[in-house]
């Protein structure tokens, strides 16, 4: 089994589904003979032709606009949006449009298309290349939301998004491209080819869409995490010595409630991590859920980790990222509660 | 600083607002419209570079005459039948519009949009393109439905949202689709269809076949991004599709200098993008026909896509909910220069000996019946109504192909609530 960082796993998952399905096709900013500024389409160009692998203008509506017409012809289009900061131009034929052509056409036009797009910051990217907008579409009646945290589960996720007869949105935490960092921004990061989740199999498989992943077993409290800050929980609860059961949710639409409720019931505590800004992000959907259907478990307040409600700054940016600090104080809240 | 200035010794700055000719109460004067004599528009070959046909776009490609004659190199020269079929098919249209126009006015639906005056639009092209072509509509080319024969029947159960209602009561009466008939799903955004229908026709070229797409907007929906994302794509990728876009004068109140009509045609956005561009009298049936014609052969040859800009006026309101008497002279309609389509084509063929007012008299008489038929036969689906025409499961099916957990929650709610709201 091959050893695969992020970027690795994404191309092995594109590469498998463009040899399976001849109507798979990817488009996106300089995605062809380059090979996309991630590298994450490098050499699909050179193997599969540019009539299926090709470089657009720089228009994100038109990007999104023209998969979705794919979509309709019978195509199972994978744009690229170069950086997740830059998809609101294409907000509207995601939202009116790809989320709602099964509905308003009950059913005889789809939009089997998946928008990858690399998110979140830490990355020195400024308040342009450092943002995590999945709850804007997690907000969207229609939209599927899907977000890796490690190779592993980038290539079977992925796999399984593009399968998927609905719009998919697949963000990248781009921080954990090439290792899993735990929000010590001053030390090195363990690369992927010493992690377990870097084994990575050359072969097609998949990995459910809905499913969370169970990634430490504990009894004290539950963390519900996804992408990067997967890793940053794992690292204070290490450090903490708490015996934590850490949940990564790897789908927020559709969501595995069955996973949170069930820890939670055994837990009775909940902390909720995230890079996107705090207000109306998705930790407030996941509070709601756990109090509405796990309030007589609770031993304490849920507790949210968040970004600050600023944008992304560029100079202050560990200020700004909800690392260890941040989620050591909310761990300590919970666990006195 | 508001309205001050350290350079006080230039001219204070003015910002220009478009005022349309006429208000209510004014009189009304097109004087300003140029309308040249058909026939004298020169027709390209189809393999023409756009950079030698540029005068087209400032142009105005007409083919029938003040006597309703067809001459010039845009004749069409369509055959009996043909001619039979896009006058009959121009009068369904217009008769559909005008009961279920009456319809919601009776209650029985919440909203209508006729396209009065632009029945050549949507018709001609329809003609003009093979069935197996993929239309994307905006909400006023009913009269694509109808000339591919799709059942009157089905339209008005989907004006009624009753329980023949195909799109199961989704979606706002006229938001047509159908699969069968190679009609996309009609968007209440506008202009979104136009870079969908770029990616449809990119998908038909990568995949080597032979079909081409056509789409249409109104000229106020060009100013949306969704136009000129679709306009750099298409050129980009030499994209087989006609773009259609109906200059009725009017966006809702908005006149057409609010998407930039007194500074240059809309066929001339071709110019900026390296596409051909044609510009239509788009009343006159026949030229736009050929309009089409040639676009399509352009299409279907890998020649790239055209712009077309159909001249035309919407003689009515915007949609039922809407007064134009509110912004616009009444007597714009009956003044427009470019007449009436339906009325023009009638004259073409009482010219060439194939009709007279006897034939037309009926046929206007059996559309009528036919539309009428057809409505009394949806209403036995029920007209519009609280939402009871579907079971409310149907509310949240289609959202995802399957059912998550919380919307079969939500649906579970909304069976509940409908036993205690209407417990009968």
């Amino acid at each position: 089994m091959a050893r695969m960082n992020m970027i690795q796993a994404i191309n092995s998952a594109l590469d498998n589904m463009m040899e399976r399905d001849d109507n798979v096709v990817m488009m996106g900013e300089d995605i062809g003979y380059f090979g996309g500024v991630f590298r994450a389409t490098a050499g699909l160009q050179e193997k599969y032709g540019k009539t299926r692998v090709f470089d657009t203008p720089i228009s994100e509506c038109g990007i999104i606009g023209a998969a979705v017409g794919m979509g309709a012809y019978g195509l199972r289009p994978v744009p690229e949006i170069q950086f997740a900061d830059y998809i609101y131009p294409g907000m509207d034929q995601l939202i009116s449009e790809a989320a709602r052509l099964r509905y308003r056409s009950a059913g005889e036009f789809t939009a089997p298309i998946t928008v990858r797009s690399p998110f979140g910051g830490g990355i020195f990217g400024g308040q342009t290349h450092s943002q995590s907008p999945e709850s804007m579409f997690t907000h969207v009646s229609g939209l599927k939301t899907v977000i890796p945290s490690t190779p592993y589960d980038a290539k079977g996720l992925l796999i399984a998004s593009i399968e998927d007869n609905d719009p998919v949105l697949f963000f990248e935490p781009k921080r954990i491209y090439n290792g899993p960092f735990d929000g010590y921004y001053d030390k090195p990061v363990q690369p992927w080819s010493k992690h377990d989740a870097g084994e990575v199999p050359d072969d097609y498989y998949r990995i459910d869409l809905g499913k969370a992943n169970i990634v430490r077993e504990g009894d004290d409290l539950t963390v519900l995490a996804y992408g990067t800050m997967v890793h940053v929980a794992l690292g204070v609860i290490k450090e903490q010595g708490i015996d934590a059961e850490v949940i990564d949710l790897r789908t927020l639409v559709p969501l595995d409630i069955e996973a949170i409720e069930q820890s939670i019931e055994k837990t009775g505590r909940c902390l909720i991590v995230h890079e996107a800004t705090r207000t109306s992000g998705f930790g407030a959907e996941l509070s709601a859920l756990v109090q509405e259907r796990c309030f007589y478990h609770l031993e304490a307040p849920i507790e949210r980790v968040t970004g600050f409600d600023t944008p992304y700054p560029h100079s202050l940016e560990w200020a700004y990222f909800p690392g260890p600090v941040r989620i050591g104080e909310a761990l300590d809240k919970i666990m006195k509660g | 600083m508001t309205g001050e200035s350290a350079k006080t010794n230039l001219p204070p700055l003015s910002l220009h607002v478009p005022e349309p000719r006429s208000r209510p109460g004014d009189p009304v004067d097109f004087s300003d419209i140029i309308v040249p004599n058909a026939g004298k528009q020169p027709r390209p070959d189809e393999n023409a570079d756009p950079k030698d046909m540029m005068d087209l776009s400032y142009d105005l490609v007409r083919v029938l005459d003040e006597k309703g004659a067809a001459v010039g190199p845009w004749d069409p020269k369509l055959n009996e039948k043909q001619l039979l079929k896009m006058l009959r098919d121009m009068a369904l249209t217009r008769a559909f519009d005008e009961r279920l126009y009456r319809a919601q006015r009776q209650g029985k639906t919440s909203f209508y949009m006729k396209c009065r005056g632009e029945e050549a639009t949507s018709i001609a092209p329809a003609m003009a393109l093979d069935s197996e072509d993929m239309v994307f509509p905006s909400y006023r080319q009913q009269g694509i439905l109808i000339s591919r024969g799709y059942p009157l029947v089905e339209m008005v159960n989907q004006i009624y949202s009753n329980k023949g209602d195909k799109l199961k009561g989704r979606q706002l009466p006229i938001m047509y689709c159908s699969r069968r008939l190679n009609f996309f799903t009609i968007s209440g955004n506008l202009a979104t269809q136009y870079p969908q229908a770029v990616g449809w026709a990119m998908a038909s070229a990568i995949k080597g076949d032979s079909r081409i797409a056509a789409v249409w907007c109104g000229e106020g929906s060009t100013a949306e991004s969704d136009f000129h994302a679709a306009m750099t794509f298409g050129t980009v990728y030499n994209a087989p599709c006609i773009f259609n876009v109906v200059n009725n004068q009017w966006a809702i109140s908005s006149f057409s200098g609010f998407a930039g009509a007194e500074r240059t045609t809309f066929a001339a956005r071709a110019i900026g993008y390296g596409m051909a561009g044609l510009r239509v009298d788009g009343n006159d049936p026949l030229a736009v026909y050929a309009a089409t014609q040639w676009a399509a052969q352009r299409a279907r040859t890998n020649q790239g896509p055209t712009l077309i800009e159909h001249f035309t006026y919407r003689a009515e309101g915007h949609s039922t909910s809407d007064d134009p008497s509110a912004y616009r002279s009444s007597d714009e309609a009956t003044e427009w220069p470019l007449g009436d389509p339906i009325e023009r084509l009638k004259t073409h063929m009482i010219g060439l000996g194939i009709w007279d007012e006897e034939r037309h008299a009926a046929m206007d008489e059996e559309v009528a019946t036919e539309v009428k038929a057809a409505t009394k036969e949806a209403e036995k689906n029920g007209i519009l109504g609280h939402g009871l025409h579907q079971p409310f499961e149907t509310m949240f099916e289609d959202v995802f192909e399957e059912l998550p957990w919380h919307l079969r929650e939500q649906s579970e709610q909304a069976i509940r609530e409908r036993e205690i709201k209407w417990p009968e």
